[in-house]
């Protein structure tokens, strides 16, 4: 019993320690850390919610969650005594063998359709867009509202509309190109995928939502910080103003109602760059985040 | 593509090679760029005594819109899952915004 409960705390901790780090804002000044950090609390919450139901359900064989999976397929019969299996227990077992099966197949589901829509969006831009001598290596579409953006893949490339092109100076639009660079190096989409996916697992979790907004905060401020590296923060800032107020003819509801607040968090930090967390609090954080992803495939081998 | 959406009437692969300016380029080539386009679906074809007509299968801006939709977010769903730069706001929001641009100018 003992390990159906340290799961199913380690599960709830999740979920409160997730709760927290939706309204954290010391994530806004290590982006990076904040990131793994999700990760990390994502795998734990996933392998424990499964481990806890699993553990339940697979107590009479002493095993603990991993090695009671293998005893169940070869020895379903408990060694020659009747199978115990009590409704309750019943339950638990079909419950975590569905999230597990959950949790592994919409990942896939979700990368298979995204990798579909990623290469119809590469044909069409092959047919549409064209190369400008202004911006070498970024494709330009012809359309007016502003638009910048990535398509990521192993050949990623920044798309960018012509309304972009008039929309903002020199200066601007190399600061929204090196940023859409930090993007395409850091696989950014890599780390979106999952929370998307999860999001579509369960849509009606507004702590799913929350959590996924957050990330994709968070990995607007990782690539603003490499974009800052190279150009001045300030024309950073005052691209991503301008991009915020271009007028878009944009059906209502259409957008989060966060979308402003999240665009005056980055400005901000551009403007005014708070101090980067102290080396040691990094290295918790970081050691902390790698302790939680590593505990609940652990306790799946806690007999018991 | 831009031939195709340029003329009115479906073209025969050797009418599209004629048009393009690249003369060097050989008539088998133009087949095979034409074929996978309507492998992908962008060209629609019918038959024509003994050669294929080819027609684009929609208008250049309804491939535009497709594109600007999904880059803008707004298909409601996310298959794509591109990373933007920014999006735009409405309203009382994007007033907010357009106030510390100018603020920003100022400096």
């Amino acid at each position: 019993m003992i390990a159906a409960a340290v799961l199913a705390a380690l599960a709830m901790g999740c979920v409160l320690a997730a709760k927290r780090l939706t309204a954290a804002k010391w994530t806004h000044r290590a982006p990076h850390i904040g990131i793994l950090l999700w990760q990390a609390i994502g795998v734990a919450w996933g392998l424990a919610t499964i481990g806890a139901l699993l553990a339940f359900a697979l107590e009479p064989y002493g095993k603990g969650v991993f090695y009671g999976m293998a005893a169940m397929v070869t020895a379903p019969e408990y060694g020659g005594v009747e199978s115990p299996h009590d409704v309750a227990r019943l339950t638990a077992l079909v419950l975590g063998l569905a999230l597990l099966a959950v949790l592994i197949a919409v990942p896939i589901v979700a990368a298979v359709q995204t990798l579909r829509a990623r290469r119809r969006h590469r044909d069409l831009l092959a047919l549409i867009a064209r190369e400008d001598p202004s911006v070498p290596g970024v494709r330009v579409v012809d359309f007016p509202a502003a638009a910048a953006y990535c398509v990521p893949g192993l050949k990623s490339q920044v798309v960018i509309s012509d309304g972009t092109l008039s929309l903002l100076s020199p200066g601007e639009l190399d600061a929204v190109l090196a940023h859409e660079a930090a993007h395409v190096r850091e696989r950014h989409d890599l780390v979106l995928l999952p929370f998307g996916a999860l999001r579509r697992a369960l849509p009606w979790s507004g702590l799913v939502r929350d959590a996924q907004a957050s990330v994709e905060l968070l990995v607007e401020m990782a690539a603003d910080d490499r974009a800052r590296q190279r150009c001045c923060p300030k024309r950073l800032a005052s691209a991503l103003l301008r991009f915020g107020t271009a007028a878009v003819p944009v059906p209502q509801g259409a957008l989060g109602a966060s979308a402003a607040e999240s665009v005056m968090a980055r400005v901000e930090r551009l403007l005014r760059p708070q101090s980067a967390l102290p080396p040691a609090q990094r290295f918790l954080l970081l050691a902390a985040s790698v302790a939680l992803a590593a505990s609940a495939p652990a306790l799946w081998f806690l007999p018991g | 593509m831009n031939i195709l959406w340029a003329a009115e009437t479906p073209l025969t692969a050797r009418e599209v090679g004629r048009r393009i300016e690249d003369r060097e380029l050989a008539p088998t080539t133009v087949m095979t760029v034409l074929d996978r386009l309507v492998r992908k679906g962008f060209l629609n074809r019918t038959r024509d005594g003994r050669a294929w007509r080819y027609q684009p299968a929609a208008s250049r801006d309804a491939y535009v819109a497709e594109l600007m939709l999904e880059a803008l977010d707004l298909t409601g769903d996310r298959h794509a899952a591109l990373t933007h730069f920014a999006r735009s706001v409405s309203g009382a929001e994007a007033e907010v915004l357009r106030k510390a641009l100018m603020e920003l100018e100022k400096r």
